[in-house]
C-alpha cells in the first residue's frame, strides 16, 4: 500500500541508496562487511515474516523453523551432495517451503492466540530433529566441514567465498528480488485480499474469499521468503546449528517487524537493523546480554508497540 | 520387557504430571487473561532456586510449602507491574513481554545461582526404592506423582466450590458480564495469575528435585506444556491434564524403542489431534 502513494519514491530510493552503501558506512559506526549481511538477510526474514503478521493479521511465532530449515538445507547440501552454492539454496528454500505447505492445512484453521501457539510448538519439531540427530546435522554443536563456494555463471564467476563484499552485494541483490516480489503480490488484487482478510475476516468469507486458502498461501509464501533468507544466513557463517530454528529466532523476527512498525513495508527492515547491531554490541560487551535483550523486548513492547515508522506516521497525522 | 514396558509407562506418567502441572497454570491465565505466558518457565526456575537457597534453613519441607508461594508472590508484582497493562490488546503484545521476560529470568538465574546445574537433596527416606522388584519406584517418585495429584484436585476443588473459583469460572467464559455484575476484575485477574504461577513454582520444587536444576530448565520445560494444551483442547482444564499425561506416557513409552525420537512423539500427537481434531480432544467448539 505503501509504495503506491506519490512522494514514496523518495523513501524507496533512499532505502536503497542506504543498503547499496552501507559496507562503506557501516565501519564507519564500528560495524564490519558480515554485520552488513546480517541486516539485510534478518531484515529480509522480518520482512517474509511481516507479510503474514502486518499485512494478513496472522500471528506466526515459529518461522524461525523455515529460516533453520533454509539454513540446514544449505548446509547439508554443501556437505553431503552438491558442491553448489545456488543448488544448495534451491535445496534449502524447497525444503523449507514444501514443510510449511505441509503444516500449512493444519494452522490455518486456527487464529490468534492458537494460531501463534501451534506455530511455536511445530517449530520445535525441526529444533528437535536438528538437535537429536547428531551424525548428520552435528548436533547441538552445528553443522560444520562445508564452506559457501564462488558462484559460476559460466562467463564469469563471483567470489563470494572470499570477499566479504561480494557476498554483501550478492546477498543485497537476492534481497531486492524477494522484497521486489512482494511488493508485487502485495499490490496485485491477492495483496489486497490479504489486507480484507486483515482487516475484516467475517466480512471477507461473507464476500466469498476462502480465507483458510489465503492464509495458506500466505503462509506458505512468506515461509519461502524466510527460507531464502535462511539459505543466505547459513552461507554468512559458513556455518549452522540449531539455535537457528529454535523459538527465540522465531520471537527475534517478530520483535524486529514491531519495533520497526508492522503496518509499514519497510519497517521490519529498520527493525532488523537496529537489533542486529545492539545485539551485536550488547553480545561483544557483557556476559549477561540475556538480560538485555529480554529487557529491550519489556521495553519495545511497553512503549514502542507501534513500531518506530508506526509513530513517525502517527505524529505526522495529528 | 514386562518391567521395562511397565518403567517406561510409570516414567511417562510422572513426566505427564509434571507437565500437566506447567500446562494447567498457564491454561488458567490463558483462558482468563488470553495472555500466553512464555516466562511460566521461568517462574518454574525461579520456584525451584528459592527452593534450593531456602532448604539449608527451612529444610525440606518448608521450602516444599514456602518457595511456591514466594514464586506466587513475584508473579502477582510481575502481573501487577507489567501483564496488566496488556489486557485486551494484540495477543501479539503479551507474547513479546513474557518472551522477553522469560530471557530475563533465564539469564537472571544464571547471574544468582550460576550457569553449573546444581544438585538438589531430597530426604533419604524419599529415595530408597520401595521394593526391590521395581528399583526404579523411588519414594520421591511416587510422592512427586502424589503431590501433582494433590495440587490438581485441590485446584479443581477452588474452582468447583469456591467463590473465587466460580468467578474464575465465570470470567474465562464473559468477563464483562462478571464485571458488570460487580467483580473486581482486575483483582481476578491479578489471583488468577498467581494461582497459575503458584503450579509453576510448584513444578518447579518438584523439578529440582528430579532434574537437578540449571538455568534452562524452564525453557525446556515449556514446550511440552503448550503441547498438552494444545492436544487437550484450549480452553479446558481437564483437557489440559489429559493432554499432559497423554503426552508423558507417549514420550515414555518412545523412550524405550527409539530413544531419539521421545520429543518428536509429542509433536506428531499434537500434529495428529489438530488434523482430525482441531480444538484439541476436549476443547470447546468456536473457543478459539
Amino acid at each position: 500500500m505503501q509504495a503506491l502513494k506519490p512522494g514514496k519514491h523518495a523513501a524507496n530510493l533512499a532505502v536503497w541508496l542506504v543498503l547499496l552503501a552501507m559496507p562503506y558506512w557501516m565501519p564507519l559506526i564500528g560495524g564490519y562487511t558480515e554485520l552488513a549481511s546480517r541486516v539485510v538477510v534478518l531484515g529480509l526474514a522480518a520482512m517474509a515474516l511481516n507479510f503474514l503478521l502486518g499485512y494478513t493479521g496472522v500471528l506466526s511465532f515459529g518461522h524461525a523453523a523455515y529460516f533453520g530449515l533454509g539454513a540446514y538445507g544449505v548446509g547439508l547440501t554443501l556437505r553431503y551432495l552438491v558442491p553448489s552454492t545456488v543448488v544448495a539454496m534451491l535445496v534449502g528454500i524447497v525444503v523449507a517451503t514444501v514443510a510449511a505447505a505441509l503444516i500449512g492445512p493444519l494452522i490455518a484453521r486456527l487464529r490468534g492466540v492458537y494460531f501463534a501457539m501451534v506455530t511455536i510448538a511445530f517449530g520445535q519439531v525441526f529444533y528437535f530433529i536438528a538437535f537429536r540427530w547428531n551424525t548428520v546435522t552435528g548436533g547441538d554443536d552445528g553443522l560444520t566441514g562445508w564452506r559457501r563456494l564462488p558462484l559460476d555463471f559460466g562467463f564469469a564467476t563471483l567470489n563470494i567465498a572470499g570477499n566479504d563484499k561480494a557476498f554483501y552485494y550478492f546477498a543485497l541483490a537476492v534481497f531486492a528480488v524477494c522484497v521486489g516480489a512482494m511488493a508485487l503480490l502485495l499490490r496485485s488484487p491477492f495483496g489486497r485480499t490479504l489486507l480484507a482478510i486483515r482487516e475484516n475476516e467475517r466480512r471477507a468469507r461473507f464476500l466469498g474469499i476462502p480465507v483458510d486458502r489465503h492464509i495458506w498461501m500466505s503462509w506458505v509464501i512468506s515461509c519461502f521468503f524466510v527460507a531464502v533468507a535462511g539459505t543466505l544466513y547459513a552461507l554468512i557463517n559458513n556455518f549452522v546449528d540449531p539455535r537457528a530454528l529454535r523459538w527465540d529466532q522465531s520471537g527475534n523476527f517478530v520483535i524486529m517487524a514491531v519495533l520497526g512498525g508492522m503496518r509499514s513495508f519497510w519497517g521490519p527492515l529498520i527493525g532488523a537493523a537496529i537489533f542486529v547491531v545492539l545485539q551485536d554490541f550488547v553480545s561483544s560487551e557483557t556476559e549477561n546480554w540475556m538480560s538485555f535483550i529480554g529487557l529491550f523486548f519489556v521495553l519495545v513492547v511497553l512503549f514502542f508497540p507501534r513500531g518506530i515508522l508506526g509513530m513517525i506516521r502517527a505524529r505526522r497525522s495529528t | 520387557m514386562t518391567q521395562l514396558v511397565i518403567l517406561s509407562l510409570f516414567n511417562g506418567l510422572i513426566i505427564g504430571a509434571f507437565y500437566a502441572l506447567m500446562a494447567l497454570g498457564l491454561s488458567l491465565i490463558m483462558n482468563l487473561s488470553g495472555v500466553i505466558n512464555f516466562a511460566h518457565g521461568g517462574f518454574l526456575a525461579i520456584g525451584g532456586y528459592l527452593a534450593y537457597t531456602l532448604m539449608p534453613t527451612i529444610g525440606f519441607w518448608g521450602a516444599l510449602l514456602l518457595a511456591p508461594v514466594l514464586t506466587a508472590a513475584i508473579g502477582l508484582v510481575v502481573e501487577r507491574l507489567l501483564i496488566r497493562r496488556l489486557y485486551g490488546r494484540d495477543p501479539l503484545y503479551s507474547l513479546l513481554l513474557t518472551f522477553g521476560l522469560a530471557f530475563m529470568i533465564e539469564d537472571g538465574t544464571r547471574y544468582i545461582w550460576g550457569a553449573q546445574s546444581v544438585p538438589y537433596q531430597v530426604p533419604g527416606f524419599l529415595t530408597s526404592p520401595l521394593s526391590s522388584d521395581f528399583f526404579f519406584l523411588t519414594g520421591y517418585r511416587v510422592f512427586m506423582v502424589l503431590l501433582v495429584a494433590v495440587a490438581v484436585a485441590g485446584l479443581f476443588i477452588v474452582l468447583n466450590y469456591t467463590r473465587l473459583g466460580m468467578r474464575i469460572r465465570a470470567g474465562t467464559l464473559d468477563l464483562d458480564t462478571v464485571s458488570v455484575l460487580g467483580v473486581n476484575v482486575r483483582f481476578l485477574r491479578n489471583i488468577n495469575f498467581g494461582l497459575g504461577i503458584y503450579l509453576a513454582g510448584l513444578a518447579g520444587v518438584l523439578a529440582a528435585g528430579m532434574l537437578g536444576l540449571q538455568p534452562t530448565i524452564g525453557t525446556n520445560l515449556i514446550m511440552p506444556s503448550f503441547v498438552a494444551i494444545i492436544v487437550g483442547g484450549l480452553g479446558s482444564l481437564p483437557g489440559t491434564l489429559l493432554g499432559g499425561l497423554l503426552i508423558g506416557v507417549a514420550s515414555g513409552i518412545t523412550t524405550v524403542f527409539f530413544p531419539s525420537a521421545s520429543e518428536a512423539v509429542m509433536y506428531v500427537m499434537m500434529g495428529l489431534v489438530l488434523l482430525v481434531r482441531p480444538r484439541g480432544l476436549l476443547g470447546e467448539e468456536g473457543r478459539f
